[in-house]
């Protein structure tokens, strides 16, 4: 057992720092460091830098797009993209519905959709809870009824996470209702321009308009767009939650928000000495980075441990559970170094608007981004689930 | 002892409550916070002269309810559960206590615009070096014939849109961290040279960046000493600290009711989720914060007349409890709630945001556990 990069891995980490350094959007770079949303474009500049390199799917198969690197370089990645702050890739594409079909898919579907989702021409949006199905996602309701070649789905679906950009969804949707809950759902592809489908706004406590409701009515999906077995869906949605919380623990990007708080205490004022200064201030930074090595650790063991590439097992709800109240802490602490300056809302800069934001940069977002991020311990599984999760897998009880 | 409200106390809740059910609902609030003005005028008019509640905590002989830090924090637990934005917090309870304490002509003047409801007045203390120092100050004022003139930048200054009136923390003399040299007026706010900057708060209310650019302003502005104002100060900002601590209360009173009622409607697997112990030994744990919070509310406004140490300790202990609480109550609720209670759509994320901003407000729980050590556990 050691900790050591080797020689190769070394090499491969500078390569990455320069690949980055020298691509890197610079527009987007001004963005992010403003506190600005994001828009669609945004988002795909950096995931069509990367694909044009081959690196956009570090963790596919090679066969289907993959880079072929050994779970250190993988590593070695996500933390030099932390580090560099280069915007998270949306996941719902290359983390969730592409590996559900690269697993599970007809060859007809992998070559259809693996290859657009590799290029990001498709976006790609989950459909799975429900306004009555939530942390019981099985109860979910939405109902798909075979007529010929075709499914008639019809239903509602919320907290669709970006499905104002989505070309394409991945829905649950019920096909046998008197089946035991999880054995009648089926995992269907749907294109969001089919008629029928309306994608209404749900703004959040920061103002942000990031979650949406999708309405089904009368949607016509072609039976060849359903992934694996009918009634089986469920087995896809669990292989995709686990893929889901395994990234979830964010270690990098947590790394990097340490670093970002750190910052922010350096500048800020508490009397004479900067807020870093401030032992009671100091000892909740140190707590959080023990907390946070102890969660990089013991992913780490995951990664590259004996259980290694055999795919995220129940420990990656441990993962998710830590590494979600760890993001949350970082976003108190920042609102908390920010002092008074936390509370000038920044609605974004409007058209025309050219005045300058109230209170220094980095305190624009900080309590949005504290409120939004509480989101972390409840989706993709609340972590009142996963402690049911690791209690039920892990400790057999 | 008797820990009992009087009868005249309960009058003033219960006329407030009804009040407020009738004319600040949900609803009826996020529409006139997302207004032009931020707020609805009329309401701060009935207040003061339908109800006559800005004069509960005021002397009679100032045409007040003869009533006192009780009233207040009577008022803003009221206000605190329906996530009222009226400034009775600067205006009533801030510069209402510092005219109460230096009495006088200024105290005779101003007391009864405040009660009738024609003066509202911010409390421009902060500035962005000063965190929650309130000697901190780099704004000045220089003696100028029989006036001063004033210069400096104030932050974050909650109501100030709204304001008839500011009142300004200001270095008379000393150097910026000196407790000597601090004084206190109370100053028109529209005077010449002082530039505005108007923007919402993220918890619903409105406040300004304020810039004094040689502002000239009369002798008889200033509140108590020249140069010794600091401790004035740090009584007023004592009692405003319990005031949000009351305020608290009411909001995670509501926090708390909140959470119950929806876990009680809201079914998964079959049942109601209250149904689940860990969801019910949290919201057990939310109760006791609200409990304990509604206690040092008490115990911060019944010490505010001790000595300043004493008076200092208690307010801090009761602002460390309750803004630990506050946080407490906030996450858990909406944790209970899930999704939907991220969203603007539910009441339960705006009592959660302002939940959140009443932690860093006149001191953060650190500020508050330091300042109650330093003076209580001293070697």
């Amino acid at each position: 057992m050691d900790m050591e990069f080797s020689p190769e891995d070394l090499a491969f980490q500078q390569e990455v720092r320069q690949f980055i350094a020298e691509n890197y959007p610079a527009e987007l770079r001004g963005k992010q460091d403003e506190g600005e949303e994001l828009s669609k474009e945004d988002f795909l500049a950096w995931h069509k830098i990367l694909y044009k390199k081959g690196w956009i799917a570090p963790a596919w198969p090679v066969e289907y797009g993959g880079t072929g690197w050994t779970p250190t370089q993988r590593f070695i990645w996500s933390e030099e993209t932390a580090r560099a702050d280069c915007i998270r890739l949306m996941p719902f594409g290359l983390a969730m519905v592409g590996p559900v079909i690269y697993t599970f898919g007809t060859p007809e579907q992998k070559a259809r959709f693996l290859p657009r989702i590799l290029s990001g021409e498709d976006w790609w949006c989950q459909g799975y809870s429900e306004p009555g199905s939530g942390s019981d996602l099985a109860s979910l309701r939405t109902a798909a009824v075979r007529d010929g070649d075709d499914y008639i789905v019809n239903g509602q679906k919320t907290w669709t996470t970006l499905a104002q950009h989505a070309d394409w969804g991945f829905f649950l949707v019920r096909t046998d209702k008197d089946a035991k809950q999880q054995e009648g759902i089926s995992f269907l592809l749907i294109d969001m321009k089919s008629p029928g489908i309306t994608v209404r706004p749900i703004i959040t406590l920061g103002g942000e308009h990031e979650v949406n409701e999708v309405w089904l009515e009368d949607v016509r999906v072609p039976v060849s767009q359903r992934v694996y077995e009918e009634n089986k869906g469920w087995t896809c949605a669990k292989f995709l939650l686990a893929h889901e919380r395994t990234g979830i623990a964010g270690v990098a990007a947590s790394k990097r928000g340490i670093e970002k708080v750190k910052a922010i205490a350096r500048t800020e004022l508490d009397g004479d000495k900067p807020l870093i200064a401030n032992a009671f201030f100091k000892r909740k930074l140190a707590d959080l980075e023990i907390d946070l090595t102890a969660l990089e650790f013991t992913e780490l063991r995951s990664l590259a441990g004996p259980n290694a590439g055999r795919g995220p097992g129940p420990e990656s709800s441990l993962l998710k559970i830590k590494g979600s109240e760890i993001q949350q802490r970082l976003t108190e602490l920042t609102l908390e170094a920010v002092g008074h300056y936390g509370a000038p809302y920044f609605r974004g800069f409007g058209e025309g608007d050219n005045e300058h934001p109230i209170g220094p940069d980095y305190a624009h977002r900080a309590a949005p981004t504290y409120f939004n991020t509480r989101k972390t311990t409840i989706y993709g599984g609340s972590n009142e689930i996963q402690r049911n999760i690791i209690a039920k897998m892990v400790l057999g009880l | 002892m008797d820990f009992t409200y009087t009868e005249t106390q309960d009058m003033i809740r219960d006329t407030l409550a009804r009040f407020l059910g009738d004319t600040y609902d949900f609803e009826t609030r996020q529409k006139f916070i997302n207004s032009e003005a931020g707020r609805d005028p009329a309401i701060w008019t009935a207040l003061a002269q339908e109800l006559g509640m800005l004069g509960a905590s005021f002397a009679e002989e100032h045409g007040g309810l003869g009533g006192g830090a009780l009233e207040n924090a009577i008022v803003m637990e009221e206000l605190g559960k329906v996530i009222g934005i009226e400034p009775y917090l600067p205006t009533v309870v801030i510069a209402g206590g510092a005219l109460k304490a230096v009495g006088g002509a200024q105290a005779d003047a101003m007391i009864p615009e405040i009660i009738a409801g024609n003066a509202i007045i911010a409390f421009a203390y902060a500035e962005p070096q000063g965190r929650y120092d309130l000697a901190n100050l780099r704004t000045t004022a220089k003696k100028d014939g029989a006036g001063w003139v004033l210069n400096g930048h104030k932050g974050v200054v909650y109501a100030a849109p709204w304001a008839t009136h500011l009142l300004v923390t200001a270095r008379t003399g000393g150097n910026q961290r000196d407790r000597d040299g601090v004084s206190l007026f109370l100053i028109d706010a529209n005077l010449p040279g002082i530039v505005r900057r108007d923007y919402p708060t993220v918890d619903g209310s409105r406040a300004s960046e304020i810039y004094f650019e040689n502002v000239a302003i009369p002798g008889d502005a200033l509140l108590g000493g020249e140069g010794a104002g600091l401790p004035l100060i740090e009584q007023i900002v004592d009692e405003a600290t319990v005031a949000v601590c009351a305020e608290a209360t009411g909001v995670m009173q509501k926090l708390h009711e909140g959470t119950l009622e929806y876990t009680q409607q809201r079914k998964q697997f079959g049942v109601p989720i209250a149904k689940f112990q860990v969801l019910q030994h949290r919201m057990v744990d939310m109760f006791m914060e609200v409990e304990q919070a509604r206690s040092m509310t008490i115990m911060g406004t019944l010490k505010l007349g001790l000595p300043a140490n004493e008076r200092m300790a208690a307010v801090s202990a009761a602002k460390a409890k309750v803004g630990r609480g506050a946080n407490f109550v906030g996450q858990n609720a909406i944790q209970t709630h899930g999704g939907i209670g991220i969203t603007q759509e539910l009441a339960i994320g705006h009592y959660f945001k302002r939940s959140t901003m009443i932690e860093g407000q006149f001191g953060s729980v650190d500020h508050h556990m330091d300042r109650y050590e330093r003076i209580t556990l001293a070697d």
